[in-house]
């Protein structure tokens, strides 16, 4: 099948997803003064659902520039992760701009269905991956923005679930064959509820948008479950040395 | 909320500093690193982050804005939900709307229940 209409099938059920989500941002975004069409160049501009709810409430908060570099560098940082992930999952002479082109729209859900590939990710298929989505991230901005006055503050907050529960329907099913995926996403859940609820440790959950407690919570998580299987190797290759180092 | 030149500036900066964490490490890591921990680290990403956004994130995702006390009811029902449908397989689009429909009947349901 052609990749990129098969990156556009994949990427569409992303797109449906947006549209709620985007929506919401677009109606807060409003309410805090921005107009419709500021909210939605910052849609099309960032691509990041977090960092742009917690950039707007800088924004309006009248905040220095640094402290909005700062904020949206640390929420969005694990886009960086995402992005060197990705850098290890196509050819290595892919040129630059491609490159730069694919960037844009390295999201948490985008990436996800990238990253669970079995092949490398060629142009052409994240190309069509990307290319609903950011429609429907714009056009759902656009749309809450507009109805902003028309949808009562409880239909508002309803909205706001569907985010949330997207990332839940990436992460669950892998989960159920993958025994160290589900130990990956249970134990960085209990790092960022202990980010969150601890005392002392929930300066983490404050600063920076909540930005801190995800960046550690999953580096964190990421990190014992890659060293499960070291931990494994090691007593093997100890096994078989007959436990000479024990 | 600061002038309209300071909020276009604003919104340069902001689009700017997410564009350059992402493209500086796909952009420029043309190397296979090599090392299997750090592979299958990268490996877990996704699910890692996707969880700590997730968790606890999602019980105040309902609270609509301005509202003095958490709505948790309806996040954590519509969450269940969506844990349950995602892990039978439901697909993304349905999940996240059944989960929105719900967090709505709770809402609607529970001022009459009480």
């Amino acid at each position: 099948m052609n990749e990129f209409i098969r990156g556009v099938k994949k990427g569409f059920p992303i797109c449906l997803g947006y549209i709620p989500v985007s929506f919401t941002f677009g109606l807060i975004a409003v309410k805090m003064g921005f107009n419709p069409l500021e909210a939605t160049v910052i849609s099309l501009t960032n691509m990041a659902s977090a960092g742009q709810f917690a950039g707007i409430r800088l924004i309006e908060g009248g905040a220095p520039y640094i402290e909005l570099i700062i904020t949206t560098f640390v929420i969005n940082l694990r886009y960086m992760l995402m992005s060197l992930s990705l850098s290890q999952k196509v050819a290595s002479d892919m040129p630059f701009y491609k490159r730069a082109i694919m960037a844009f729209c390295i999201t948490d859900e985008v990436f996800a269905l990238a990253a669970m590939e079995k092949e490398d990710v060629k142009f052409p298929f994240f190309g069509g991956l990307m290319i609903t989505p950011i429609f429907g991230w714009t056009l759902g901005t656009f749309l809450g923005a507009v109805a902003s006055s028309l949808l009562s503050p409880m239909l508002q907050g309803c909205f706001g679930i569907a985010l949330y529960c997207m990332f839940i329907a990436i992460i669950i099913p892998p989960a159920r064959t993958g025994r160290k995926v589900a130990i990956a996403i249970i134990l960085s859940a209990l790092l960022s509820c202990l980010f969150t609820y601890v005392p002392g440790l929930d300066v983490l959950g404050k600063s920076g948008g909540g930005g801190w407690a995800i960046i550690i919570s999953a580096i964190v998580g990421a990190a014992v479950c890659a060293s499960i299987k070291e931990v494994k190797r090691f007593r093997r290759r100890q096994h078989q040395e007959g436990g000479a180092h024990v | 909320m600061c002038s309209m030149q300071n909020v276009a500036i604003a919104m340069v900066i902001m689009a700017l500093t997410t564009y350059l964490i992402r493209v500086i490490p796909i952009g420029f890591v043309r190397r296979k690193l090599d090392n299997e921990w750090f592979q299958d680290f990268l490996y877990y990403i996704p699910f890692c982050v996707l969880s700590a956004m997730t968790f606890p994130g999602v019980i105040y995702s309902t609270t609509p804005t301005g509202a003095t006390t958490p709505h948790y009811a309806s996040a954590i029902i519509a969450t269940v939900v969506a844990i349950v449908m995602s892990w039978k397989n439901r697909g993304l689009v349905r999940v996240a709307l059944v989960a929105v429909l719900v967090a709505l009947m709770v809402e609607l349901l529970l001022p009459v229940v009480f």
